[in-house]
C-alpha cells in the first residue's frame, strides 16, 4: 500500500459516507435520547446531544453532526455550528455535571459557521464560554475527533480529560484551504498546507495533544466500522474507569495541567 | 553658495511635503487619518493619545504607548518577558520573520504583561500589540497571558487585558489553537477565586482571541469603532456571498447586540478602569 499523505487523510476525513457522530452514538451507546435546544434562541442541527447509556452507565453524548447525503448535509449546515449549537452543548454538559454523568463528545466540523447571524449572536463568546466552563466541569470528559476537527469550532467541545483521534481524522487550527490562503496567499496550495500544518493523528500524538489514536481499516472508518467501534469501546471503558477513580478536584486539576502544558 | 544650495533643497523638500500632504502617502512626520482624511502632524496625534483631533478616530496603539497611557508612570514591571516565540511546526521562514519583526518593532512578542498601578490601584495588565504578526496568539502569547492570569489569581489582583488580534497564529498550527483552551482555563480559575477581570477590546479583535479570553471579562469594554468578531468580514462575505452592512462587527454593533458592557473613549479609559477596580475592592 502506498504511503498515505496528509492530504489523503484530509480527503478521508471529509468523505461524505464516512461514519458521522450519530453513527458513533448509535453504535457505542444504548438508549440514546436526543435532547434539543439551547433554551435561548433555537436548536442547532449541526450539533446533536442527549443522554444514553454506555454499558449500562448513563452518559451525556454530544457531537458535531454532518450529513451523509447532500440534503442532510445541508440541513446540518455541513457540521458548522452556530452559537446556539455551542450553547446547547454547554447546557447539556452542565446538566451532565448536575447528574454526575460522564460526557463523551464527537468532533467533526470544518469550523464554526462564519455567518451574519452567528456573529450577531456571539459566536466568539459562545466558543469562549465553552472553553472556560468545560475546564471546570466536575465529571469525566472524553473527546473523540472522528473526522475534521477544524479551528475553535472543534475545540469548543473538545476540552476534556482524554482526547482521542481516529487514525485518518485531522485536527487543526484551520482548514488546509484556509491555511494556504492565509500563509501562501493561494488556497489551491491546500495539499502542501495539509502537510505543513502537522494536523494528522500521528502529528498530534507527537505534540502530546492527543492521548490515543484509534486505528482505522484501509479505506477509512466506514470500511470496517465494527472494528473501530470495538477499539473505541475498549478505550472509553478503560478511560472512564481511570477517570472515575479520581476525586473531582483531581479530575479538574489534571485537566487544567493537561492544557496548561500544551505550548 | 553651499548654504544657498541647502536652502534650495529645503525649499524643494517643503514643497514636496506640501504636495505629499494632499496625496494619500504617509510620510515622515505626517500621517493621514484614514477616516476623515485630515493630514495630521504625528506629534500632535500622539499628544492626543493617538486619537484624531478632527474626527475622533482611535488609531491603533503599540503596546508601549498603551502601557504608557494606562499604567502610572514608572510602575510597570514586566512578567513573562522571557517567554519567547516557539516554532513547533518548523514552519518555513517563520523564525526569520519573527527575528525581523523583533528588530523592526523592538518588541519580543505580540503581548506585553506586567504588574502596575492604575491611578494608584495595583493590577495585572496585559497589552497585546498588533504590530507583531497582527497580534496573533501563538504559544508565547498564550503562555504570557496565562502567566498574567495566574499571577492575578495568586496575588489577588485585578486583571486587565487590552486585546488586539487577528486571532490564533497560523504558523504555530494546533499549538496556537490550544492556547485558547489554556487561557480560558486559567480565567476559569480566576473566576473561582472571585477576582475581577476587565477585558478591553480594541481594533481589531477577531478569531481565536475573540473566541477565548477577550470575550470572558466580567466587564468587557471596547474602544469606539473597533472591529470585533469571530470570523473576519471577508470570510463572512465569501460565505454569504453578499457585502456586509456598514458597521457590522463594530463596537457599536456589539454593544447593541449585548456582547460588550460599554464603549469607552481613549481619554476616559484609564479613569474608567481605575474606577471599576475601586468598585470591586
Amino acid at each position: 500500500m502506498a504511503k498515505i499523505t496528509a492530504w489523503d487523510r484530509v480527503m478521508l476525513a471529509r468523505k461524505i459516507d464516512r461514519p458521522k457522530a450519530l453513527n458513533y452514538i448509535n453504535e457505542l451507546f444504548d438508549d440514546f435520547i436526543e435532547l434539543h435546544g439551547d433554551r435561548n434562541f433555537g436548536d442547532d442541527k449541526a450539533i446533536v446531544g442527549g443522554i444514553a447509556t454506555f454499558e449500562g452507565l448513563p452518559v451525556t453524548v454530544i457531537g458535531e453532526q454532518k450529513g451523509k447525503k447532500a440534503k442532510e448535509n445541508m440541513e446540518r449546515n455541513f457540521g458548522m455550528p452556530n452559537p446556539e449549537g455551542y450553547r446547547k452543548a454547554l447546557r447539556l454538559m452542565k446538566q451532565a455535571e448536575k447528574f454526575n454523568r460522564p460526557i463523551i463528545t464527537f468532533i467533526d466540523t470544518p469550523g464554526a459557521y462564519p455567518g451574519m447571524g452567528a456573529e450577531e449572536r456571539g459566536q466568539g463568546e459562545a466558543i469562549a464560554r465553552n472553553l472556560l466552563e468545560m475546564s471546570q466541569l466536575e465529571v469525566p470528559i472524553i473527546c473523540i475527533v472522528i473526522g475534521e476537527g477544524s479551528s475553535g469550532g472543534a475545540l469548543a467541545i473538545a476540552v476534556g480529560d482524554r482526547i482521542v483521534m481516529l487514525e485518518n481524522a485531522i485536527y487543526s487550527i484551520l482548514s488546509p484551504e484556509g491555511f494556504a490562503s492565509i500563509l501562501y496567499k493561494d488556497s489551491s496550495k491546500a495539499k502542501e498546507a495539509a502537510e505543513d500544518m502537522k494536523a494528522t493523528a500521528k502529528d498530534l500524538k507527537a505534540f502530546g495533544i492527543i492521548d490515543k489514536i484509534i486505528k482505522e481499516p484501509e479505506g477509512g472508518a466506514g470500511e470496517d466500522f465494527e472494528m473501530v467501534i470495538k477499539e473505541l469501546k475498549t478505550y472509553i471503558k478503560k478511560s472512564l474507569k481511570e477517570l472515575k477513580a479520581l476525586s473531582k478536584k483531581e479530575l479538574v486539576e489534571n485537566r487544567y495541567e493537561k492544557f496548561r502544558t500544551m505550548c | 553658495m553651499v548654504i544657498d544650495k541647502v536652502k534650495k533643497v529645503n525649499e524643494k523638500e517643503e514643497k514636496r511635503v506640501k504636495n505629499e500632504k494632499a496625496s494619500d502617502m504617509m510620510i515622515g512626520k505626517w500621517v493621514k487619518c484614514d477616516n476623515c482624511k485630515e493630514i495630521l502632524y504625528k506629534d500632535d496625534l500622539h499628544q492626543n493619545l493617538s486619537v484624531c483631533p478632527n474626527c475622533g478616530k482611535h488609531f491603533r496603539l503599540s503596546s508601549r504607548r498603551r502601557i504608557k497611557q494606562i499604567a502610572d508612570e514608572g510602575t510597570f514591571k514586566e512578567i513573562g518577558g522571557d517567554i519567547v516565540t516557539k516554532d513547533p511546526l518548523n514552519f518555513k521562514g517563520y523564525m526569520k520573520k519573527v527575528e525581523m519583526l523583533k528588530e523592526k518593532t523592538k518588541i519580543e512578542e505580540a503581548v506585553k504583561c506586567g504588574i502596575c498601578e492604575i491611578e494608584g490601584e495595583k493590577a495585572v495588565l496585559a497589552v497585546m500589540d498588533g504590530n507583531f504578526l497582527m497580534g496573533s496568539m501563538g504559544s508565547a502569547v498564550g503562555e504570557r497571558i496565562t502567566l498574567a492570569i495566574e499571577t492575578a489569581t495568586k496575588k489577588k489582583l485585578p486583571l486587565v487585558i487590552f486585546c488586539v488580534s487577528g486571532g490564533a497564529r497560523m504558523q504555530e498550527g494546533i499549538i496556537s489553537l490550544m492556547q485558547m483552551a489554556k487561557t480560558s482555563s486559567a480565567l476559569a480559575k480566576l473566576n473561582k477565586a472571585g477576582q475581577l477581570y476587565i477585558s478591553v477590546l480594541t481594533d481589531p479583535t477577531t478569531g481565536g482571541v475573540t473566541a477565548s479570553f477577550a470575550s470572558l471579562g466580567d466587564i468587557i469594554l471596547a474602544e469606539p469603532h473597533a472591529l470585533i468578531g469571530f470570523a473576519g468580514p471577508r470570510v463572512i462575505e465569501q460565505t454569504i456571498k453578499q457585502k456586509l452592512p456598514e458597521g457590522f462587527q463594530s463596537s457599536e454593533f456589539l454593544l447593541e447586540h449585548g456582547f460588550i458592557d460599554k464603549i469607552v473613549e481613549r481619554k476616559d479609559m484609564k479613569s474608567t478602569i481605575a474606577k471599576l477596580i475601586r468598585l470591586h475592592k
